[in-house]
């Protein structure tokens, strides 16, 4: 028992700097997961990770006014992220083009632009930071920042979940008995940025997508409807933050990519393992019922 | 004269500048029970959006009466099959107008779509990811889902593709069984034996009403070999139709015969009528 406590809580009970770090990645995980598994299930896997890239120059351009600040430069990731995801949504409402093409159009652009803004000043360990994020260092007001951020995308989750539903499983229908549908979409990529941008400072901005798609992605594999899908989705993203942030600690890894790659090993191990996987859906069984 | 639940007036529907639903007029009475019939692309299913709203009129209005809850049933439904979500979920989507996005589901609303469910004969499915349905199976979900929406006007859009007559017999009950209880139904059918059977009146289109009235004489042969006579297809060289033109169809409900305005004469009617015929029912 002696030996479990030594690895797995002591480093959490003493170090400040652990608590921080799992305080924020815990919330992260309440917020982003669920609205992960919306994303995917809208088949929009990829659309998180274009946001991701489009936050980019908001978070240049605070970062070029006020150096490495988590306010200023999450507050231009949002505008960035809102403008990109209206932009992309409004043109595929209102022209022919599909929502997947206009928003790889918008972020390129964005990206594009970002990166130019880095680069006018600062070298290239600055955007690392920027697109990487560091979990170890999250100060006070970036905890409120994730806090918040938790407590609003669960409350529009919480508010909106039936049209939310209805809208990824018939949008035809809640057309024909409500306006709610074209509201619902754009609230729902505005949690979409918000949530990328929580996780910007702990993560970065490439790799706070994964926190979000990547237990979503593996909850597909264990059941069949949407609120335990959620629920399970929330507790893989727990659970790889714990490892990961264990495994950096003890390996002395970089945090993000051991909370991502943690996530990543659930994943895989769900895709053969899981009740809807590959073992249980592919090896014949050797009796079949009668009806 | 009955009171009306739609009122179309000068209503006309379409894509890119081409009419699919051209200079309708008339009155769709409350309780009444209407087939919709026609040729593929004469405007059916155009004319259902709408009324629904989903697509909005290029020239002229469709009204719903104000406060009838409408319930639609489309041909081409956007369901996302693969959305993880079972039987139950997807008809209690149609408590959406008694509960809306908050309102708690109460016992009844649980007790009336078991009851939808069982008149679709789908007890027992309740709990069956919708992805594990065939076809007909999920049609009679919809169709369910339709029934928990308790609407005054129903709209269904070739409600009975790819359904075994035993079902389509127990649909077409539980449509009159909506009729006796004073709702206005409109229904695209192809199958006109159905129509004839079961459906007072009947509305033939061809892009422009051909005829609109009683099921019987709407489908009179004259007017179904009028009807087979529309050009399908677009013309990008058609005229641009002049506001104001006389169309000379303002359309009184009841008024079943000959359309004044028709259709344009074709050079090779023959040969369009041969063609229509080959390509099956009207």
């Amino acid at each position: 028992m002696a030996i479990l406590y030594e690895y797995l809580i002591a480093p959490f009970v003493e170090f400040a700097f652990m608590q921080r770090a799992l305080a924020g990645a815990l919330m992260l995980s309440v917020s982003a997961c669920p609205v992960g598994v919306f994303l995917m299930l809208r088949r929009m896997s990829l659309t998180g990770d274009a946001m991701a890239h489009a936050i980019l120059p908001g978070a240049a351009v605070g970062f070029l006014l006020y150096g490495l600040q988590i306010v200023p430069m999450t507050l231009g990731g949002l505008v960035a992220g809102v403008v990109v995801a209206l932009g992309a949504g409004a043109v595929s409402r209102l022209t022919i083009q599909k929502e997947d093409a206009s928003m790889a159009a918008f972020y390129l652009i964005s990206l594009a632009l970002g990166v130019l803004i880095v680069s006018l000043r600062g070298s290239n360990v600055d955007l690392m930071h920027v697109l990487f994020g560091t979990v170890l260092a999250l100060n006070d007001d970036a905890l409120t920042l994730i806090g918040a951020i938790m407590i609003a995308t669960l409350a529009a989750l919480a508010v909106f979940w039936r049209a939310l539903v209805a809208e990824c499983l018939d949008p035809l229908f809640l057309r024909s008995v409500s306006r709610l549908g074209p509201p619902v979409h754009f609230l729902f990529l505005g949690l979409v940025v918000l949530n990328l941008v929580g996780g910007f400072q702990a993560l970065g901005t490439l790799l706070s997508v994964g926190l979000m798609m990547l237990p979503a992605a593996a909850a597909r594999f264990w059941t069949a409807r949407v609120e335990p899908m959620c629920l399970l989705a929330v507790a893989i993203g727990v659970a790889s933050c714990l490892a990961g942030l264990l495994l950096s600690y003890h390996a002395a890894l970089p945090s993000g990519p051991a909370i991502i790659l943690s996530a990543g090993v659930i994943y895989i191990v769900s895709i053969v393992v899981g009740t809807r996987g590959l073992l249980a859906t592919r090896v014949r069984h050797a009796s079949h019922r009668t009806a | 004269m009955p009171e009306a639940c739609i009122t179309f007036s000068d209503l006309t529907l379409g894509y890119n500048s081409h009419p699919a639903v051209h200079h309708l007029n008339g009155v769709v009475a409350k309780g009444s029970l209407t087939a919709v019939v026609g040729a593929n692309g004469s405007g059916k299913s155009t004319l259902m959006k709408g009324i629904v709203g989903v697509l909005k009129p290029m020239a002229g209005a469709c009204k719903v009466a104000p406060g009838a809850k409408l319930a639609y049933l489309p041909q081409q439904s956007e369901l996302d099959r693969s959305f993880p979500a079972r039987v139950v979920d997807l008809v209690s989507l149609g408590l959406w107008p008694r509960r809306g996005l908050l309102g708690r589901h109460r016992p009844e609303d649980r007790e009336a779509v078991a009851k939808a469910l069982s008149a679709v004969g789908l007890e027992g499915f309740e709990k069956r990811p919708i992805d594990t349905l065939s076809g007909g199976q999920l049609q009679r979900a919809l169709f369910a889902r339709v029934l928990v929406q308790d609407a005054d006007l129903i709209l269904l859009d070739e409600p009975f593709n790819a359904i075994d007559a035993r079902t389509v017999a127990d649909l077409i009950a539980l449509i009159k069984r909506w009729h006796g209880e004073q709702r206005t139904i409109m229904v695209v059918v192809h199958d006109l034996d159905l129509v004839r059977q079961h459906f007072p009146e009947a509305l033939l289109l061809a892009r422009q009403p051909v005829a609109w009235g009683d099921a019987r004489s709407t489908l009179a042969p004259e007017n179904l070999l009028r009807a087979r006579q529309f050009h399908e297809a677009w013309d990008d060289k058609a005229p641009w139709c002049a506001p104001g033109e006389d169309h000379g169809h303002h359309h009184a409900h009841g008024h079943h015969h000959a359309h004044a305005h028709g259709i344009h004469e074709h050079p090779h009617a023959d040969k369009a009528a041969d063609r229509a015929g080959h390509r099956g029912a009207a």
